[in-house]
């Protein structure tokens, strides 16, 4: 499947403060999509989860927030990447219940269930890229 | 900094959320909450979320943290007006807010607090519209 | 390489189409009149194509953009009329095959004749993957035409009473049905604020623990909005089936009859109906 890119822009995470105005982006992103306001809900709290991770577990880093297309329908694609530890073991950190932090230890299964495709790379000592797809459909 | 108000009607609290949640801004509304509601020894807390459009894993806890401190200072909390693509967005994530009890609407919802104030906190009563004890 | 031969077969066209519409009416892979202007405009545009220098190694080039398109709208409009994959498939096939007979009769020997049909081959079954790509597309948007129109008949929210709906769910529940009919029942909840919404599942046909899981989902955003939501409908089989899965059913409200669901709905809101004497 190919998937283009039509409109794309980078925001710096660095404070808690820069995560309504990104969870604003995204949220235009997907009306331009010509999301449901449903499908909308899920795009953001999806970033809205992932951006908290990138804060607490990355100390910061950037997202892309991307117009893509299928040739069929349009999309938003979300990429988070950051400069932290890494997670040392992703099969562990994607179960349902696993966490590290003190949150409900459901981040990641559960962001995973609200897009169509999700991604994630990491590298001890390097950090971590997270790349979220949420068709207009999807 | 940015704090959500707090309104007092007699036994009651009531908390509106106008603006869209961030980490801090839902710290910050659990504990100015849980200290109103042993000020005043409110009975009940009622939170209007019906302008919030989106609810994550982290304002989810908060909302059930509320919940599960105001029933330990004796006041019963009940959330209204949650947004269906909210609700979806929820149970899709795996949050169920176990322990936070709903209503439609803010009218619904005080029909509710008085009936469970009357009932010793019955959570299995479901309240009439046309109920005129 | 231009091929001679091939581009020389221009000044057979007639001859090519008489063949070809032959072989198609004796395989049944065509429905006649229809498409034999198409068909007569198609040879039209490939033998132009190959006499303007079109090659196997220019396969993408603009030489063959108009036979493209025309080829994409047949097999297209063959997908929407019904026609089957074979059909299509031999719709070109059969013209490979028609052209081929003619360069056999034009040329006599074999080396530059091989060379011919080699390079026949490799456009035409170019077009073939062509065809074949354009015929999925067009069942694709039957399809997704069709799940459109039956999601959008399927989930009618009723105002049973005066704060309670109901949802009867017809046919089987997958993800993004269940989305819909979440949508559906918590708009018509907020819209009619009702505080019960009956959930009538005797017109799915089986349930699994996927189709369970939907409705446990269902049930838990419904109560997240502060109203309670009863299924009913269950029949014995399934209430068989539920607990041979070891499906847990036990947090929701289960009722055999859309009658005893809207009974115990009457008793959630201190309701009594009673006959008039």
């Amino acid at each position: 499947m190919m998937i283009t890119t039509a409109n794309r822009e980078e925001v710096a995470i660095i404070r808690e403060q820069d995560v309504v105005p990104l969870r604003n982006r995204v949220k235009d992103y997907g009306v331009k999509a010509g999301m449901s306001i449903l499908n909308q809900t899920k795009l953001i709290t999806a970033t809205s989860e992932l951006v908290r991770n990138l804060l607490k577990y990355g100390g910061g880093g950037k997202v892309i927030v991307e117009e893509v297309s299928n040739g069929r329908e349009k999309g938003v694609r979300v990429t988070f990447t950051d400069n932290g530890p890494g997670i040392a073991d992703i099969d562990l950190a994607m179960k349902d219940g696993y966490s590290t932090g003190k949150s409900l230890g459901l981040g990641l299964p559960g962001t995973k269930r609200l897009v169509n495709e999700f991604d994630i790379k990491t590298e001890m000592g390097v950090g971590t890229t997270v790349t979220i797809i949420k068709w207009k459909n999807g | 900094m940015e704090r959500i108000p707090i309104l007092k009607m007699g036994d009651f609290l009531l908390v509106t959320i106008q603006v869209d949640l961030y980490d801090q801004l839902a710290e910050n509304l659990e504990s100015d909450l849980i200290n109103t509601i042993n000020k005043h020894r409110s009975k009940g807390v009622l939170i209007d979320i019906s302008a919030v459009s989106i609810i994550d894993s982290f304002m989810g806890r908060i909302l059930g943290n509320i919940a599960v401190m105001a029933k330990i200072l004796d006041a019963q909390t009940v959330v209204v007006g949650m947004q269906p693509a909210v609700a979806i967005t929820l149970v899709e994530l795996g949050l169920s807010l176990n322990g936070v009890i709903s209503a439609l609407n803010v009218e619904k919802g005080m029909d509710l607090l008085r009936a469970k104030m009357y009932n010793g906190g019955n959570e299995d009563q479901i309240d009439d519209d046309n109920d005129g004890q | 390489m231009q091929n001679d031969i091939l581009a020389g077969l221009k000044n057979y066209e007639n001859k090519l189409n008489t063949i070809w519409t032959k072989n198609l009416l004796d395989k049944g892979s065509t429905d006649g009149a229809t498409e034999e202007e198409e068909s007569k405009e198609f040879t039209s545009l490939f033998l132009d194509a190959l006499k303007n220098g079109a090659t196997s190694e220019n396969l993408n080039s603009s030489k063959f953009e108009k036979l493209y398109d025309l080829l994409a709208g047949i097999s297209i409009s063959r997908a929407k009329r019904g026609f089957s994959p074979r059909e299509t498939a031999q719709y070109i096939i059969l013209f490979k095959e028609a052209a081929s007979s003619i360069l056999s009769e034009i040329e006599s020997d074999p080396a530059k004749l091989y060379t011919a049909n080699l390079e026949l081959n490799g456009i035409v079954d170019n077009l073939t993957i062509m065809t074949f790509e354009s015929f999925m597309k067009g069942r694709e948007d039957v399809i997704a035409r069709q799940t459109d129109e039956i999601s959008e008949i399927s989930t009618p929210v009723i105002r049973v009473w005066d704060g309670v709906v109901a949802l009867p769910i017809i046919g089987t529940l997958d993800s993004s049905r269940t989305q819909i009919v979440m949508e559906n029942l918590l708009q018509q909840i907020v819209d009619t604020e009702s505080s019960i919404a009956i959930l009538d599942i005797s017109g799915v046909p089986a349930v699994d623990s996927l189709v369970a899981q939907h409705l446990i989902k269902t049930v838990s955003a419904t109560r997240l909005m502060g109203a309670e939501c009863i299924i009913s409908g269950i029949r014995p089989e399934i209430a068989q089936t539920v607990v041979h899965l070891g499906i847990d059913l036990t947090g929701i409200i289960t009722k055999a009859t859309l009658a005893s669901a809207l009974q115990t709905a009457f008793e959630m809101l201190q309701l009594t109906v009673v006959k008039r004497k």
